[in-house]
């Protein structure tokens, strides 16, 4: 399995600093959270690594290829209020986007792809909403057809920008276990996260921005009170410990 | 009348060519304005409409072809709306009103200098009774490129107007496609000119495509159907404007309009009327 290192990498909004010299390599096979405060620059450093906005600097390899020769190894869930839900297409269409990589030009998907497409939405347990239209489904259904989308690109890595925003305990608990599955099957996961009470939970490693790295790598060695503290200021740190987020040491 | 109208048919070969051409038009438009409404470039289609004038102008003043001039033209103030909204920090529709509404007020001036009264009110509000064989063939050659392409394409149109993240995740170089669009979309707003003026071409784009959106939540019969009332629209329009003698762009895109609200109000699945069947359901 290949890992994703990132060098150097720097991201600047008109003029204003996003995120700065961000040197990390994201472990394959694990399930890899990005946690930090709002405005740290999780969403940017997702976008960052799979190049889908203008960076100041960096290099992206997969492996010790370019990022851009890999790109259908790695399938990216954006947040769910960035997709038109209005759009005239059903359950099974949006998943069988995820074959796009893997066709020609000017090929459309056939029998083969639906096939695939069915499967991956079979595997996320969704089946019996093949046909219907998008609009109809809760946040976390959607979320999981999301998924299917990513399986259905024969992805390595999977990486998800905020997956739980929006979404109830019971759907949230539902997707972190189909997660939890798909990596014990060898993929890699990446989520940028927000709620602290469960990163223990559900990661096995852990990036903590704050417009920069601030620490990365397993939760036990990484997600500790010091390095919070570096992360969101000493006060929010103290904070959250009364508030009974679980730090690691 | 309907009598009078296939008599005319017969007799008359600027009705036939008129016919031809608003059925082309419908064809052409149906098909770019799905895609149009489905992108959220409804104004964006108005601005590029509207922004060809010039072109127009300025091919007339050299006796070209008013296509090359207007095609220009329409990409131009597409590049330039672009341009603005990115290096400003003004609002996308902002850009799109400052940008189309220039380029309008030029091309009319440009067209006070050229011709007459009349010809500026003829591109301003259409007059398909007038369209030559050259028009004709023009858009016929138009209406071909935009169904090739739109068939060939038809897998990056789809995805890059439902998730242009998720096509830009696979590689896919979506402004590229965006600016493909635009072009088709300048393509058939110069061809429109003829059959409904620069004004209303805009009706001829959304129109037909909301009406078909209204009726199915599935993208190719959402095109089909477009391209449906987009022809509809253009024969039973074409009909009203040489049976009563009223300027053919208003007869088409009132057409339109009808079909529209029908299809607002009584489509089985989106329509208000069952809306409010729903929510009276819910409530009992």
């Amino acid at each position: 399995m290949k890992t994703i290192r990132v060098e150097n990498l720097s991201v600047a909004y008109r003029g204003k600093i996003a995120l700065q010299h961000v040197n990390l390599e994201l472990s394959a096979g694990k399930l890899t959270g990005i946690v930090g405060p709002n405005g740290a620059g999780k969403s940017t450093l997702m976008k960052g690594i799979l190049q889908l906005i203008k960076t100041q600097s960096g290099k992206i390899f997969y492996g010790e290829e370019p990022i851009n020769k890999q790109r259908q190894k790695i399938a990216y869930v954006e947040q769910r209020q960035d997709i038109d839900l209005s759009f005239p297409i059903d359950v099974l269409g949006v998943v069988l986007f995820g074959t796009y990589p893997h066709l020609r030009m000017f090929q459309r998907p056939g029998k083969q792809e639906k096939k695939l497409a069915a499967e991956c939405l079979e595997k996320v347990g969704l089946s019996e909403f093949s046909g219907r239209q998008i609009s109809e489904l809760s946040g976390g259904q959607l979320q999981r057809v999301f998924i299917a989308r990513a399986l259905a690109q024969q992805a390595e890595w999977i990486l998800l920008d905020e997956p739980f925003a929006g979404i109830d305990a019971t759907s949230e608990k539902i997707i972190i276990d189909l997660l939890k599955e798909l990596r014990d099957e060898g993929k890699s996961i990446v989520i940028v996260h927000h709620d602290l009470h469960k990163v223990t939970d559900y990661f096995d490693e852990v990036i903590l921005l704050n417009k920069g790295l601030i620490a990365s790598g397993p939760v036990a060695q990484t997600y500790t009170a010091k390095n919070m503290e570096k992360t969101y200021g000493s006060e929010i740190a103290q904070t959250m410990r009364v508030g009974g987020v679980d730090f690691a040491t | 009348m309907l009598h009078d109208f296939f008599q005319g048919l017969v007799d008359y070969q600027f009705l036939q060519n008129a016919l031809i051409t608003s059925i082309m038009v419908g064809i052409s438009a149906g098909v770019i304005g799905s895609f149009i409404i489905l992108r959220g470039m409804s104004l964006m289609g108005d601005a590029i409409s509207h922004a060809v004038l010039p072109g127009v102008a300025i091919s007339y003043m050299l006796g070209s072809s008013y296509i090359i001039g207007a095609t220009f033209f329409g990409i131009f103030s597409a590049a330039l709306i672009g341009f603005v909204g990115k290096h400003s920090r003004l609002k996308n529709d902002t850009a799109i009103g400052i940008v189309f509404s220039s380029f309008f007020a030029l091309g009319i001036i440009l067209i006070s200098f050229a011709r007459s009264a009349t010809d500026l009110y003829h591109i301003l509000f259409g007059n398909v009774l007038a369209v030559r064989d050259s028009d004709m063939y023009l858009t016929a050659i138009v209406m071909v490129i935009v169904l090739l392409a739109v068939l060939l394409f038809y897998k990056q149109l789809k995805l890059t107007s439902f998730a242009p993240t998720m096509a830009q995740s696979y590689g896919w170089n979506i402004s590229l496609i965006n600016y493909g669009l635009m072009f088709l979309l300048t393509l058939v707003a110069v061809t429109s000119l003829q059959t409904v003026g620069t004004i209303l071409v805009i009706a001829m784009l959304i129109t037909p495509a909301a009406t078909a959106y209204q009726l199915t939540n599935k993208l190719s019969l959402m095109v089909g159907l477009s391209t449906l009332f987009g022809v509809l629209s253009a024969i039973i329009g074409l009909y009203f404007s040489y049976s009563y003698n009223l300027p053919s762009g208003a007869t088409i895109v009132m057409t339109a309009a009808v079909f529209f609200i029908a299809a607002f109000l009584f489509s089985p699945s989106k329509g208000l009327i069952q809306q409010l069947r729903k929510e009276r359901m819910y409530e009992a």
